[in-house]
Formats: structure tokens, C-alpha cells, sequence
């Protein structure tokens, strides 16, 4: 059978009984069982519930009945999403022996559009990271520079798919948790705009900026995977009643006479050569599809890193509080009730989390939270502006996705702030709330993948969405 | 130097955080130099402008009317405790709070 899978060849591999949805999946499984030693990028496996979900589609097809449009699609799944009966960890020790007692609303409606859920994919610990080095269960390989990293936080999920172990996945995205690991392992990512998609089950980072979205290895499996996840749930007081479009139906529009801004922010030295040169070639896609190129500023894009990792920690110590030690997962016995908390949190988190807490407790304190997180409120506001502004002129931003390609396992584990500013492109739209993807955009040295993120206003995935197949029907994975 | 030992200690204190010795004095360092990289938020002026409090505005906002207050049966309390550290149905056990 086909070694790259697609929803449609799927879809047409069902109808044309070439293959069943229990053999599609026990050839995943086969796949998983080979490769992942290697990878490490899942986490655990659901194969009771897969071959279920797998039976529930064959019944379908041997009756002759309509098949839902994920029907018999293996998927995989970031460990921050609660899946009923599968342990969900958060790539953390302090949720080792925790099994949630319900489906996230994206994992229902993932099976409801009848996608195979395989398992859990690693990340890092509560989506803390950029390179998937924070896991408590260690690092995941890139598939496609196996030194490398695969970014982070969701870079299990962007691994299974690079290396064919799902046809798709969810992520999440909080400061460029979806967009850069796609970006790492030269596939497209997208996160859509805040609201779009149900937050409920997943275990919650920083709730002012977290969003699912998906991975896939076409940007229109991404917008059928995003279809079928998007809209309004009543157990999510943050997601929007604006009505789904059709994408597909959408995106499919051509993109002549699109007006594309190119902020002149984003384009600042500290970005590698080769990650310049190929998101120029890229630019010329777009030029020579028609797009006007329009140059723009964005001026307190410089301040979008400071901002985040204040309003993001101040987010985690609340979320995190959570995690001690009385209603799930780990416990380590103290002398006290707050004994036990401090050393169950002590022993359960890892070294970013701590930080991360240490650091959100402090810009929240008395005496602090005027000079640090009301400043970052106010300065998201600014950031959000910019994006607002650059709107009325353009209809949407093209920046790169990360300012330097994969770099190696262990180069930048040192040092939390370098860290940190490697998701200098991908924060800013966050922190603003607007879609955000990241398309291939060539590989440097026929090895180091590349991604073009665009941006477009809130609520504008399928314009985003639109350009970013445009981009890739013209060439732009081999810039 | 922006951060003391002691402010890591009572910020740990806060969060209900066990830290070791060499774990204090690495956040001390790594928050120093973390919150001097924040502190060029200082360079704007932002004495008018409105925090942001909220992501969606208020005409793509979720409905926000109460909702009907309708019961509905929810059964994974025994999965719940089934996973729970110390589970006594149907509680959660904890350490003593309360002296005799």
C-alpha cells in the first residue's frame, strides 16, 4: 500500500475496499512499533480504542453508508489533550499515573468525523518549551535530521506526522507551540484564532493564549482536520459563536491581487542567512502568483517576547496550582497537608515548570504586579493594536516562522532566555489572538526545513489558509 | 542584581514549591536575568493605554448569557477516585489539617 497517506487516499482506499480501517491501522501500528523506539514521539497507545473507532468505519463501508469526512484517519494526539481511558501526562512526573475521566471536546469531535485515535504524543512538560527538551520522558528526534530537534512544545505531534506515524495530529500553540515544531519538521501547522477551538480537556497552560490546531502533510488535510474540530461548545465560555465557513470550499480561491504585509520588524538582523534567503525566495512565490507585497511596520514587536513570558508564567502558577498532590496524579507524603503540597509540586515538576512558576508567582505578587503583569496586559494591547492597524492595509502578514532552522539536541538546553527568544516570530500573533500557520518553505543545504508563517486577522483562517495552499501548489516546499 | 535569595525563597513559598539549595540559587541567577530582558517594556509609555483583559472582542464573543440551569448527570466520580492518590470513597484523603 501507499507509504504517504493522505485524508483523501484514505478516503478513497475505504470506498474502493482496498483497504479496511482495522488493516489501516494495524499498518500504523506496525509503522509506530518500528520507528518510535527511535523517535520518541509517542508517549502511549490507544489500540483498544483504535480498533473500535476502526470496526465503528468498516460497518459503514460494508453497509454503503456516507462516511464522515476523517472516516477511518489514523491521528495522534499531544499529551496535554485528556483522552477518556488513556493516560494523559503532559510530558510531566507529576501526572505519570493520571487517566482522565473524559474526552476533550476536540477528541470527540476528531472521532465523531471518525478519525482513529492511535495515542499520545510527547511534548514538552505542560507545553513549557521550544524543542521538546523539557519532556520528563525524554527528547523526541526530528524524523527529518535525526540530530536535530523537532521544536517544541508540541514536537511529538509534529514528528508522527513528518515521519508518516499518523496522517495528522492536534498540537497546541501558546507561543508557537504548533507553528515552529511544523516548521522544524517541514510540514504545515496551524493554529486558528483564539476562540475557534474548543479549549476543554486540554489541561490548561496559560488560558489567555493556548490553542488546538492541527498538523498534516498538506495544507488542505490541515483545514479538514481544523474543520472538523472548529466551533462553539458550551463548555467553552472563550469559544466564539461566529459561524464555521466551508474552508475547503474557501481556500480553493485564487490569490491574485491579495495584498501580503511584510513587516519590516520581523526581518531584523539575528535571523540565520539560510532562513533569510529561503523565506525571500519564498516572497517571490507570491509576487509572481500576483500578490501585492506591502511593506509594513509593526513597532512593539520587539516587546512581544517580554510580554509573553510575563502574562505566560503569571497564567501557569495559576493553572499550575492545581497539580498538589490531593486529586490526581503524584504525592509525596509530608509532615503536613501543606507539607505534602510543596513537596508533591517539588518532586513532580521539572526544571521549566519551576521557573516558569517561580516567575509567574513573582509578577503576580504584591509589590509586582502593577511594574510586570499589568505592564504586559497593557503591552499586549499595544501588540494587538499593530495587528489591527496592519489589517485595514493588508490581508495578511508573511513573516518567517523561526528565526534560525532545527538546531541540535542539547545546543540551547543551557540557557532559559535564548531559549526563549527563539519564538520571537510566533508570539507576537499569539499574544494578538489573530490565526497564525507555518508552511515548508524550502530546506537550507537540502536539509534543514524551513517555514513561512502567515498571519491573517481574527476569525480569517480561510484567508490564511487560501494563501498558504497557493503557496505550496507553486513550489513553495522546494524554494 | 534585581533578585534575592530571599524573594525566591518567599515566592516559594507562594507556590507551595519545594526547592533544593542548588535550584534556589539557579532560578536567583536565571530570574535576574530573565527580568532584566523584561524590564525594556519600561522604555513605553503606556500610562493610557486600557490593559487587555480580554482576547475576543465583544462582538465575536462567546454568548455571554447565563446559561439555563439544567441538571446534567455526570458518572466519573468512580473513575475519578480510581485514579486519585488516596482515594476513600466518595473523598479524596489527605493529611491531618485539623489538630485534635
Amino acid at each position: 500500500m501507499a507509504t504517504n497517506w493522505t485524508i483523501n487516499g484514505v478516503r478513497e482506499a475505504l470506498t474502493a475496499k482496498k483497504i479496511s480501517a482495522r488493516e489501516l491501522t494495524a499498518e500504523f501500528y506496525k509503522r509506530i512499533e518500528a520507528r518510535n523506539p527511535e523517535l520518541n514521539a509517542y508517549l502511549a497507545l490507544s489500540p483498544e480504542r483504535a480498533q473500535a473507532q476502526a470496526e465503528r468505519v468498516d460497518a459503514l463501508v460494508a453497509a454503503g453508508k456516507p462516511l464522515p469526512p476523517l472516516a477511518g484517519v489514523p491521528v495522534a494526539v499531544k499529551d496535554v489533550i485528556s483522552t477518556r481511558g488513556t493516560k494523559t501526562t503532559c510530558g510531566s512526573k507529576i501526572l505519570e499515573p493520571y487517566v482522565p475521566a473524559y474526552d476533550a471536546t476536540a477528541i470527540e469531535r476528531l472521532e465523531a468525523a471518525g478519525a482513529v485515535i492511535l495515542g499520545k504524543t510527547n511534548c514538552d512538560e505542560f507545553a513549557m518549551g521550544s524543542s521538546n527538551e523539557n519532556s520528563a520522558y525524554g527528547p523526541v528526534k526530528n524524523p527529518v535530521a535525526l540530530d536535530r530537534v523537532p521544536g517544541g512544545s508540541s514536537g511529538g505531534s509534529a514528528a508522527v506526522v513528518a515521519a508518516g506515524l499518523a496522517v495528522a495530529s492536534l498540537g497546541t500553540d501558546t507561543g508557537g507551540s504548533i507553528r515552529q515544531p511544523g516548521a522544524f519538521c517541514g510540514i504545515p501547522a496551524m493554529m486558528g484564532s483564539y476562540g475557534r477551538v474548543s479549549r476543554y480537556g486540554l489541561i490548561a497552560f496559560a488560558s489567555s493564549l493556548d490553542r488546538i490546531g492541527p498538523f498534516a502533510t498538506s495544507v488542505g488535510d490541515v483545514a479538514r482536520v481544523l474543520q472538523a474540530i472548529a466551533g462553539r461548545d458550551p463548555r467553552d465560555s472563550t469559544s466564539t459563536t461566529d459561524a464555521v465557513p466551508d474552508y475547503l470550499a474557501e481556500m480553493d480561491k485564487p490569490v491574485k491581487g491579495l495584498r501580503l504585509g511584510i513587516p519590516k520588524e520581523y526581518f531584523a538582523p539575528g535571523m540565520d542567512e539560510g532562513v533569510r534567503k529561503k523565506i525571500e525566495a519564498g516572497i517571490e512565490i507570491y509576487r509572481k502568483l500576483g500578490c501585492e507585497l506591502v511593506e509594513l511596520r509593526m513597532p512593539h514587536t520587539d516587546y512581544a517576547i517580554a510580554t509573553y513570558y510575563i502574562i505566560a508564567t503569571a497564567e501557569a502558577s495559576s493553572n499550575l496550582a492545581r497539580f498538589d498532590g490531593v486529586r490526581y496524579g503524584l504525592r509525596v507524603d509530608g509532615d503536613s497537608l501543606v507539607g505534602m503540597y510543596r513537596k508533591t509540586r517539588g518532586a513532580g515538576f521539572g526544571a521549566e515548570v519551576k521557573r516558569r512558576i517561580v516567575l509567574g508567582t513573582y509578577v503576580l505578587s504584591a509589590g509586582y504586579y502593577d511594574a510586570y503583569y499589568l505592564k504586559g496586559q497593557k503591552v499586549r494591547a499595544l501588540i494587538a493594536r499593530d495587528f489591527r492597524e496592519a489589517f485595514t492595509k493588508v490581508d495578511a502578514i508573511l513573516t518567517p516562522t523561526s528565526p534560525v532552522p532545527p538546531f541540535k539536541l542539547g545546543e540551547r538546553t543551557a540557557d532559559p532566555l535564548q531559549m526563549y527568544l527563539a519564538d520571537i516570530y510566533t508570539v507576537t500573533g499569539s499574544l494578538a489572538g489573530v490565526p497564525g500557520i507555518s508552511v515548508p518553505c524550502g530546506k537550507i543545504d537540502g536539509k534543514l526545513p524551513v517555514g513561512l508563517q502567515l498571519f491573517g486577522p481574527a476569525f480569517g483562517e480561510a484567508r490564511v489558509l487560501q494563501l498558504a495552499q497557493a503557496f505550496e501548489q507553486n513550489g513553495g516546499a522546494t524554494v | 542584581m534585581k533578585i534575592s535569595r530571599e524573594e525566591v525563597l518567599r515566592v516559594a513559598e507562594l507556590a507551595y514549591l519545594e526547592l533544593s539549595e542548588a535550584e534556589i540559587e539557579t532560578y536567583r541567577a536565571q530570574m535576574d536575568d530573565i527580568l532584566e530582558y523584561v524590564g525594556k517594556l519600561n522604555e513605553l509609555d503606556t500610562t493610557t493605554v486600557e490593559p487587555m483583559t480580554q482576547v475576543l472582542s465583544s462582538d465575536q464573543a462567546a454568548d455571554a448569557t447565563v446559561r439555563e440551569d439544567t441538571v446534567v448527570v455526570s458518572d466519573v466520580a468512580a473513575t475519578v477516585l480510581k485514579y486519585a492518590p488516596d482515594p476513600e470513597a466518595p473523598y479524596f484523603r489527605v493529611p491531618r489539617v485539623i489538630e485534635k
